[in-house]
């Protein structure tokens, strides 16, 4: 008889198309922009006592181990001796899902031959929640909309109607939030569904031996991984833009011989507006950027992840406690990948990128309050740009591309198509990308203005903006963001709500990529390409990379 | 005749009067003038039916010629022009990594590099209003750029183009005067959508091939007339319809992937002759398997797909291509695909592939990877000294060997259980595809037959289809040459996919219908150049979703032009296959359409009379050959049958092996195998698999 090894290795293989199957048709079905563009998903498989066996890689790092922890979170909740086929639970409890209201996250317990063999579960971006919506103001999360504790939503089979009616009252957006509900549930079913067909295909009573032997080569794997670094701690400061003034947020990284552990103790404490990060969140951007460079060929489950901690004192800005706003934690969340960096780059000092943009620069727009009265044109549009990111230890850093967010850029054609927007020009921001032996990548020049006469409404929450990208090993820093209004010149700062007027245009300049080593140790010709392809001016050539042009 | 041009194959096809398939010829590709290979399987497969040239009253064509120059970056020296500010199209893409943990990601190379992306102004807005006039006078240092770059082609791509395209239309004109040999491709031409990216890639892609591909044309044309063909010459295209040569050398964009395309029209034409209304082919040749489903007799098709991936076949990682095609699910698992154990002690098959040359282990020409025609050798399914009808030397020791180095020595495995291994992961990999492919068109496998094909997809199905959860397999006449095969049952067709926003409850129905008119008479235009007599056919499509939503649902229109009363119609039609997919429909919510189709279509070839359900018998062979058996894991005798000798209503039982020229089918032990009247084996599963 053949080994048991590959038939493990096939059903695991299984497990991971299955999860990719379920977040597929989760995101085919998703009204929220968000996850179409970004694939702002996230879809597992869990053992019966709670360990994450498989996870889509979808579009968001956003919720790597945020999904592990509350399943785990959930099953404690609720026993499951009181769990029937065809129930499924939900929460939104930012502390609990994925660290801000939007964020639903739903789990199933799948029974096969009437006993909990495992659980699906899955997380999806809903449009809005009422409170303030989708922006910085909130002074605490009960401005931010509705929470919505661990619960049942759906009791062997049977949705519950006044739950469903309670998310949709709350709501700006009461169709697209039933819908992506829908969505979620169909996500859970169909993963256990494909989960009970795997098991009778394979004849498999329970998921245990499967569960080991998963674990056990990943957490293997990932090991061996961390036996190959230098050991010891390292520390390191990233100071961010704040909503009004620049933050510390501090870090110390641990390499010990079974495990890495990350310390926020020494960031600075939460703000009084909603880009406070509660620590799920922190962890999952902080643990994709340790697991982008140590052991990123292992797949996520509890195994891999098991080895990566990361922790903070109560109350500082990356571990948010209630009731503080969350709802843009993701602007500093995605900064936390350039903090680790900022620790890992000295004990690997030729495997770590230079900063990068890194925030995402989202540019939500929509119609102003009087657009109804007035008769304009109604619109809500999330579009999404990037800067470049850093330069890596033996490339140049990628331009106008999102990292560490796997966000889709949107396209001028269909975005004049379907809001009263006019885009002047979107084009590299010459000479942004950070010099260096290699390049920064480059942010961009994007302009627009409204296409009709009405104004437009614009909810800032981006980042570097007075602290930009720096370079890595005598690379320099990339160019930061700036946001201004003509005419007049307007200086906007990088958080709040702005009015841009009728005939107004906006310049939304994202932030370049830091360079990495010396820019005197770039190659010539490498130099004259930039120059050729109007990446580096002349002018930059002579100042930055002081070559004779 | 039919004639497929494939990367290590050219594959040659002549049928009667009656469709009944009268020679067939796998002839080497001479790559340096494919023309070449091409008129010496036609030669061959007119002498095995003793037939003239004059005899000869189709021809159509396939080639991946297009396809390679675009791989292989054999094409012309291109830049491109797009609207002032909006010189990046190309750099900033949709601003995304294609590998979410690849720190050391670089991104596809797009062919234009940003020293060849030139700007002119002038501005459309979404409604193709002009905004601002065309900057005539931009013209001069646009002229002198060209010169200075020494640019054979260029791809034109302005903002909106696909709305009013007169800008792109005055540029041409302007640019001609002054440089009368640039060869030009308009992106409101090539494919009119919105999705400024999506459609500079395709124009860069078009303009790119062109001068290659006419020229190649005019060659191939000139040698077979030489011989003395007098009928038209009719090309293959990826929507699986035919096409005029002059079509063929305006957009050779069209011919991409236009082998795999005529696989599925055969699979879709078997379909509708055995009345099978879902359906799955499979299509595994020597370095892919290309997967599509069928349903109703149409092969599902996509108005967009990527060329080269760089990675492992990962979606993003290529030149995104829009254009209409039959839609395909391709994975890096075919014969040659080379198996390997990753750090973590898991087997791994693919995308790499040792192709035809070294090729696998067993073939002796210095391939030394173990690859999957390795351990289907090892696992006793490949007769050694009948493979490729016994042309070429086959060591199974070096299989073994190649098996036992690289799989077996790190796992702890002997060959055989190692051959094993190989087989399950690449099996279930081709499943997964599957299911996946099926998910993501809201679709389900478990009822689906399979129609497999191609060198290595009879050898697989029955693996595959069982933990792909099929029950039903079909092995149609000719299997390894299935694209040949199924490019004369290709209509003559041309298809159009434009944009236009638009929102149900608000249609503006004159604007849309003469919107149709234009796109009907463009597309007639085409058609009736390849073919003049006979009615045509008409299939409009709109492209619908609701408001908010990324996904579209394609909408079958009454092919005529609209009135009021068809809205409610179109929306009731939507809220039908929205809720077939999604289970529920979601009401207030408004829906939208930003593309819509039209294909125009001669009439197919008519099918053969079907022949009744034959009265079946039983057959037994006398020669056996040792197998793994892949139901029980254990070695036991399978009866070895020749494809020749099984006539209408022989029934056998697995395992089993059917050998015929260039190919062989395994009938695994769970399963049966029965022929019918058109000599198409159905291979049924019996039972559950008892592991």
């Amino acid at each position: 008889m053949i080994q048991p090894d590959t038939r493990l290795q096939v059903m695991w293989n299984r497990l991971l198309a299955v999860v990719e199957e379920q977040g597929q048709a989760l995101i085919r079905a998703a009204f929220s922009p968000i996850v179409r563009e970004c694939g702002d998903i996230s879809a597992g498989i869990f053992d019966a006592q709670g360990r994450m066996l498989a996870q889509a890689v979808t579009g968001t790092p956003g919720h790597i181990n945020t999904m592990a922890e509350a399943v785990k979170t959930l099953r404690s909740r609720f026993a499951q001796s009181d769990m029937k086929p065809g129930d499924i639970y939900l929460t939104n409890d930012p502390w609990i899902a994925s660290g801000h209201l939007n964020d639903f996250l739903l789990m199933m317990p799948v029974f096969y031959c009437g006993t909990v063999i495992g659980y699906t579960a899955c997380t999806s971006h809903l449009v809005d929640l009422g409170g303030l919506g989708m922006g910085p103001e909130g002074s605490d999360i009960y401005d931010e909309g509705l929470l919505i504790p661990p619960c049942k939503l759906v009791s062997a089979g049977t949705v519950n109607a006044l739950l469903l009616e309670i998310v949709k009252a709350n709501s700006r957006e009461p169709i697209a939030n039933e819908g992506d509900i829908y969505a979620l549930i169909a996500c859970c079913e169909a993963g256990s569904s494909r989960l009970i067909q795997m098991m009778q295909e394979f004849g498999l009573a329970d998921l245990n031996t499967l569960s080991d032997y998963i674990i056990e080569t990943s957490r293997r794997g990932t090991l061996d991984a961390i036996a190959a670094l230098p050991k010891g701690t390292w520390r390191h400061v990233l100071t961010v833009d704040g909503y009004d003034q620049d933050i510390g947020l501090h870090a110390a990284l641990t390499i010990a011989e079974d495990h890495l552990l990350l310390d926020f103790d020494g960031t600075a404490a939460c703000v009084g507006k909603g880009i406070n990060v509660p620590l799920n969140y922190a962890t999952a951007y902080s643990v994709f950027a340790l697991r982008c460079i140590i052991g990123a060929d292992i797949p996520n489950n509890a195994g891999s992840l098991d080895p990566f901690r990361v922790t903070g004192p109560k109350g500082c800005i990356l571990n948010a406690q209630r009731p503080a706003p969350v709802a843009m934690r993701h602007t500093l969340g995605q900064m936390t990948p350039d903090l680790v960096y900022g620790c890992l780059s000295q004990a690997l000092p030729d495997k770590v990128p230079a900063e990068g943009a890194s925030c995402m620069y989202d540019l939500p727009l929509r119609h102003a309050p009087e657009a109804v009265d007035r008769g304009d044109d109604l619109f809500a549009l999330e579009l999404v740009f990037n800067g470049g990111t850093g330069a890596r230890p033996r490339l140049d850093g990628l331009s106008a591309t999102a990292f560490p967010s796997g966000v889709w850029g949107s396209q001028v054609e269909t975005t004049e198509a379907v809001a009263p927007i006019l885009f002047h020009r979107r084009e590299l921001r010459t000479d942004s990308g950070g010099a260096g032996r290699f390049r920064g990548g480059l942010g961009q020049h994007i302009e627009l203005s409204a296409s009709q006469d009405q104004d437009l409404m614009l909810f800032l929450s981006v980042e570097r903006i007075r602290n930009p990208a720096s370079g890595r090993n005598g690379g320099q820093d990339g160019a930061p963001g700036c946001i201004t209004v003509e005419p007049g010149n307007r200086t906007l700062p990088g958080k709040g709500e702005v009015r841009i007027k009728a005939g107004e245009r906006l310049i939304f300049e994202t932030p370049g990529g830091g360079g990495y080593g010396p820019p005197s140790d770039r190659a010539d010709d490498e130099v004259d390409t930039d120059i050729r392809s109007g990446l580096i001016t002349r002018n930059a050539a002579e100042t930055q990379y002081v070559r004779k042009t | 005749m039919a004639i497929d041009i494939g990367g290590t194959f050219t594959d040659t096809v002549l049928v009667n009067n009656a469709s009944q398939v009268v020679a067939t010829a796998k002839t080497p590709t001479t790559p340096n003038r494919p023309a070449l290979g091409a008129v010496a399987g036609a030669e061959h497969v007119l002498q095995v039916a003793s037939a003239e040239w004059h005899q000869v009253t189709g021809f159509i064509h396939g080639t991946t010629l297009a396809t390679n120059a675009l791989i292989e970056r054999r094409g012309a020296e291109t830049a491109t022009i797009t609207t002032h500010g909006f010189r990046d199209i190309l750099e900033i893409a949709y601003e995304r990594r294609h590998s979410q943990y690849a720190i050391d990601l670089v991104k596809p190379n797009l062919i234009v590099p940003r020293t060849h992306a030139l700007t002119i102004g002038g501005r459309m807005n979404a409604n193709g209003r002009e905004l601002e006039p065309l900057e005539e006078t931009g013209i001069e240092p646009v002229v002198d750029a060209l010169k200075s770059l020494q640019v054979d082609a260029v791809a034109i791509c302005l903002l909106h183009a696909y709305a009013n395209p007169a800008h792109e239309c005055r540029l041409r004109e302007l640019l001609t005067d002054h440089l009368p040999d640039l060869v030009i491709s308009l992106s409101h031409e090539v494919s009119p959508e919105a999705r400024e990216f999506d459609r500079l890639c395709t124009t860069i892609a078009n303009a790119y091939v062109q001068p290659l591909m006419a020229s190649y044309l005019q060659d191939f044309e000139a040698r077979f007339r030489q011989k003395g063909l007098s009928c038209p010459i009719l090309m293959m295209t990826a929507g699986g319809g035919m096409t005029t040569l002059d079509t063929a050398t305006r957009l050779p964009i069209r011919l991409v992937e236009s082998g795999p395309a005529g696989g599925a029209v055969l699979a879709a034409r078997i379909a509708e002759a055995t009345d099978e209304t879902d359906v799955l082919s499979f299509d595994m040749g020597g370095t892919t398997a290309k997967l599509c489903l069928i349903d109703d007799f149409r092969p599902q098709t996509a108005r967009k797909f990527e060329i080269s991936r760089a990675e492992r076949f990962i979606k993003g990682s290529g030149m995104p291509v829009r254009i209409p095609v039959i839609e395909m699910i391709e994975i890096g698992a075919g014969g040659g695909s080379i198996a390997s154990v990753d750090r973590l002690g898991r087997i791994q098959v693919g995308p790499y592939s040792a192709g035809s040359d070294p090729g696998p282990a067993a073939f002796g020409k210095g391939g030394d990877k173990p690859t999957v025609t390795d351990a289907d050798l090892t696992l006793g399914l490949i007769e050694p000294g009948r493979f490729a009808e016994g042309r070429l030397r086959i060591d199974p020791d070096a299989a073994q060997r190649a098996l036992a180095l690289d799989i077996g020595e790190p796992l702890g495995l002997p060959p055989d259980q190692a051959a094993f291994s190989v087989s399950e992961i690449v099996d279930e990999s081709m499943a997964s595809a599957g299911r996946m492919h099926a998910v993501e068109s809201g679709k389900d496998l478990g009822n689906r037959l399979m129609i497999a094909f191609g060198g290595n997809g009879p050898l697989h199905a029955t693996r595959v289809a069982r933990r792909a959860q099929m029950r039903r397999v079909l092995i149609p006449r000719d299997p390894g040459v299935g694209s040949a095969v199924g490019f004369l049952f290709a209509p003559v067709s041309y298809e159009v996919i434009r944009s236009r926003y638009a929102r149900l409850d608000s249609l503006d129905i004159d604007g849309l219908n003469s919107f149709f008119a234009s796109m009907q008479a463009e597309a007639e235009q085409v058609v009736r150049a390849g073919a003049p007599h006979g009615q045509l056919q008409q299939r409009r499509i709109a492209y619908m979703r609701y408001h908010g939503q990324g996904h579209e649902i394609e909408i079958r229109m009454p092919d005529r032009a609209l009135d009021v009363s068809d809205i409610p119609v179109l929306e009731q039609a939507f809220e039908a296959e929205y809720s077939r997919q999604f289970s529920r429909i979601v009401p207030g919510m408004t829906i939208e359409i930003l593309n819509w189709g039209l294909s125009v279509s001669s009439p197919a070839p008519a099918q053969g009379a079907f022949s009744e359900t034959p009265p079946q018998h039983a057959v037994m062979s006398d020669e056996t050959r040792q197998v793994l058996c892949d139901v029980s894991g254990e070695w036991r005798p399978a009866q070895v049958f020749d494809r020749a000798d099984l006539t209408a209503g022989a029934t056998l039982t697995g395992p089993a092996l059917i050998v015929e020229a260039q190919t062989t089918t395994f009938v695994s032990a769970d399963f049966s195998a029965d022929v019918d009247g058109q000599g198409n084996i159905w291979l049924t599963r019996h039972k559950e698999a008892s592991r």
